[in-house]
């Protein structure tokens, strides 16, 4: 069961002095935790995990809508052919216009899957969030944190400039159902 | 004047959360019109096409005229907004969200209409393309073919970039909401928490989702100028008519955007979010589109004037000096004559010019829709087939029920959503913030080029 304990702070400065300092307390990157209202891009914990394949998966999903647009229009003139008077039955210029839309649409939807899959949405469980984000707090915290570390950690949180520190219990905190808060220690 | 992050929230939240009578009143008249079209559309059914005026030779009227308004008038949102995106305007924070939900809305409302123009329009799913058991395929060389696919791409497109920035403000809403409103947002927001790996694939999204949605929104409205230039009729047969068309429909999208943010900001009461700058910014891009429309409109006449077909001139003739010269001259004036000097005049250039201005291209471009339509096909080739056009009550009806459907979906998306990015506001504040003070009039003129932050500098 994921339990956590995490820091409420005021601006980006000093949720990056806690990143920097939970990551000296010898915080593996995997357990530390980093939830806003809104991107913090010039900072760098707000770069955390940058690397993503979604440009290339939607350039594939493009290619797989252009080749089902290209298919469905040309496959459907072959095998329904009407007469065309005297022009080709599976025409390059208006089946280009079909490939084209279905091109774009195999883009976009790529990208959309590709957004909810690596941001894992949707997920209602239960996970450590805090209402107070959406006050404009940053929430900086460590998950699963080994109990003699405990107290380094929170004395690290609170250093940073923490306006509270918390502790994340799924036995009493329903995480993203705000109704239920986390403990104030 | 610099917020917290906590008032801009409580801000644009308020709208959600307080309701006044006025909503519930302007809820009431907008849904009696709605009905009202509702009622037209299910006697037109029943009693069949002929209670709308259309008959030989004008068989396109007011439905068409309004599928290609309403698809014009859709290019405000998705296309502007991925215009300014990429382009880095930090003003268009504000504006975004208005513009997009105008893209969703009046596509779904013009897509409507050609179903509205079906005589049977319980057969309307025969556009779809899938393996009936009667063997019917579409024609995919057919212009109405692509305008299917066309419009459904760049709706679900649209439907996908205005929704994914929503989900984390719906997430803002999720942790101020109480009972039943708290349990609805809980499910929209997704699960949304605002780590930094979600929010950079929601940036990287919106990036790319960008880049896709700019071709695909001049594609649609080119589509919906070949349903009229793939056929040799006078007037219509134009290589010009697909950038003219998409031209047009970013004029006229531009004009819808200026009406609905001023709507907005009177009705909502967001006067320190959408600014007088925000409006001086797009009355400049109205008065561009304006000039550009000037100029198709008149590459477009003297073309088919110096041709001097016959055919054509006949068409020509009945817009310039015939029966449909009032409308033409009207149009001239609410697109040129009315918007130039008012956008042209940066005193004339406040939050009430640019709506005037608006308003008379909203109006302006309805009437040159109509123009492109109609007379071309009441003046087709030999006089004997020629013939007229006239509304009845059943077409007037829907049309209006159209216009007071637009209102009120935007109202109720109003309620429903933040109609302002909040989040997206909030990075605008927090980048004035750690901006660097300008030392000098050059940096000062660089920030403001730059579009630094919507409420600190901005007006």
């Amino acid at each position: 069961m994921l339990k956590a304990i995490y820091g409420l702070y005021p601006d980006p400065d000093s949720a990056q002095r806690a990143v920097d300092a939970l990551r000296d307390a010898g915080i593996e990157p995997r357990d530390l935790a980093i939830m806003s209202s809104e991107p913090f891009e010039e900072y760098e914990f707000g770069r955390i995990d940058h690397r993503t394949p979604m440009p290339w998966l939607a350039v594939l999903g493009g290619l797989l809508g252009g080749v089902t647009g290209f298919m469905l229009s040309s496959l459907t003139q072959k095998l329904y052919p009407l007469p065309t008077g005297g022009m080709p039955i599976m025409p390059f210029w208006s089946n280009g216009i079909v490939t084209y839309e279905l091109t774009m649409l195999g883009a976009i939807l790529a990208t959309l899957l590709t957004l909810l899959s690596t941001t894992r949405l949707p997920d209602w469980r239960g996970r450590l969030y805090d209402p107070e984000i959406s006050e404009g707090r940053i929430l900086v915290g460590v998950v699963n944190p080994a109990e003699e570390s405990r107290v380094k950690v929170e004395r690290r949180l609170r250093e940073a400039g923490a306006l509270q520190v918390k502790d994340f219990d799924p036995a009493s905190n329903a995480g993203l159902n705000p109704e239920t808060e986390g403990r104030s220690s | 004047m610099e917020k917290s992050p906590k008032q801009i929230t409580d801000d644009l939240l308020r709208p959600l959360f307080q309701t006044s009578t006025r909503f519930f009143v302007a809820v009431a008249l907008l849904g009696a019109l709605v009905l009202a079209a509702f009622a037209a559309f299910f006697y037109q059914a029943y009693t069949g096409i002929g209670v709308a005026g259309i008959r030989w030779p004008v068989f396109w009227g007011f439905y068409i005229t309004n599928f290609v308004f309403w698809i014009g008038i859709s290019h405000a949102g998705t296309l502007i907004s991925a215009i300014l995106r990429l382009a880095n305007a930090t003003w268009r924070r504000p504006v975004t969200r208005c513009a997009e939900v105008i893209t969703v809305f009046a596509l779904s409302i013009g897509a409507l209409f050609p179903v509205i123009h079906l005589g049977r329009p319980w057969l309307a799913f025969w556009l779809i393309p899938y393996p009936s058991e009667r063997t019917i395929w579409p024609n995919f060389r057919s212009p109405l073919v692509w305008d299917f696919f066309a419009i459904n791409t760049y709706l679900i497109g649209s439907v996908a970039f205005l929704t994914l920035p929503i989900i984390p403000d719906w997430a803002t809403v999720r942790d101020k909401a109480e009972g039943w409103r708290k349990r609805i947002y809980t499910i929209l927001a997704l699960g949304w928490r605002g780590t930094p790996k979600q929010w950079h694939r929601l940036e990287s999204a919106m990036h790319i989702m960008a880049i896709a949605i700019i071709p695909v929104a001049v594609s649609v409205h080119s589509i919906v100028s070949w349903d009229f230039a793939m056929a040799n009729v006078p007037m219509w047969h134009s290589t010009i008519f697909a950038p003219y068309f998409v031209a047009g429909a970013i004029f006229s999208g531009i004009a819808g955007l200026i009406i609905a943010m001023a709507f907005l900001r009177k009705f909502l009461h967001l006067e320190e979010y959408l600014r007088p700058i925000h409006f001086e910014n797009l009355g400049k891009l109205l008065l561009m589109m304006s000039l550009l429309w000037v100029y198709f409109v008149f590459s477009e006449r003297l073309t088919t004037w110096y041709g001097n077909k016959p055919s054509e001139m006949a068409v020509f003739w009945s817009t310039q000096s015939g029966t449909y010269a009032p409308l033409f001259w009207t149009m001239v004036f609410c697109n040129f004559l009315l918007p130039f000097p008012i956008l042209a005049i940066k005193r004339l250039r406040t939050i009430t010019g640019t709506v005037i201005a608006s308003l008379g291209v909203v109006v302006g471009m309805w009437l040159e829709r109509f123009l492109i339509i109609v007379p071309s096909l009441a003046r087709k080739f030999l006089p004997y087939s020629w013939g007229s056009y006239s509304p009845t009550w059943v077409e007037i009806t829907i049309t209006v029920g159209t216009f007071a459907g637009m209102a009120l979906l935007y109202l109720l998306f109003s309620k429903a959503v933040p109609i302002i990015s909040i989040w997206e506001l909030k990075v605008g504040q927090h980048k004035v913030s750690e901006a660097p003070a300008p030392s000098s009039a050059a940096g000062s003129s660089l920030g403001a080029a730059s579009g630094h932050g919507q409420l600190a500098t901005d007006g």
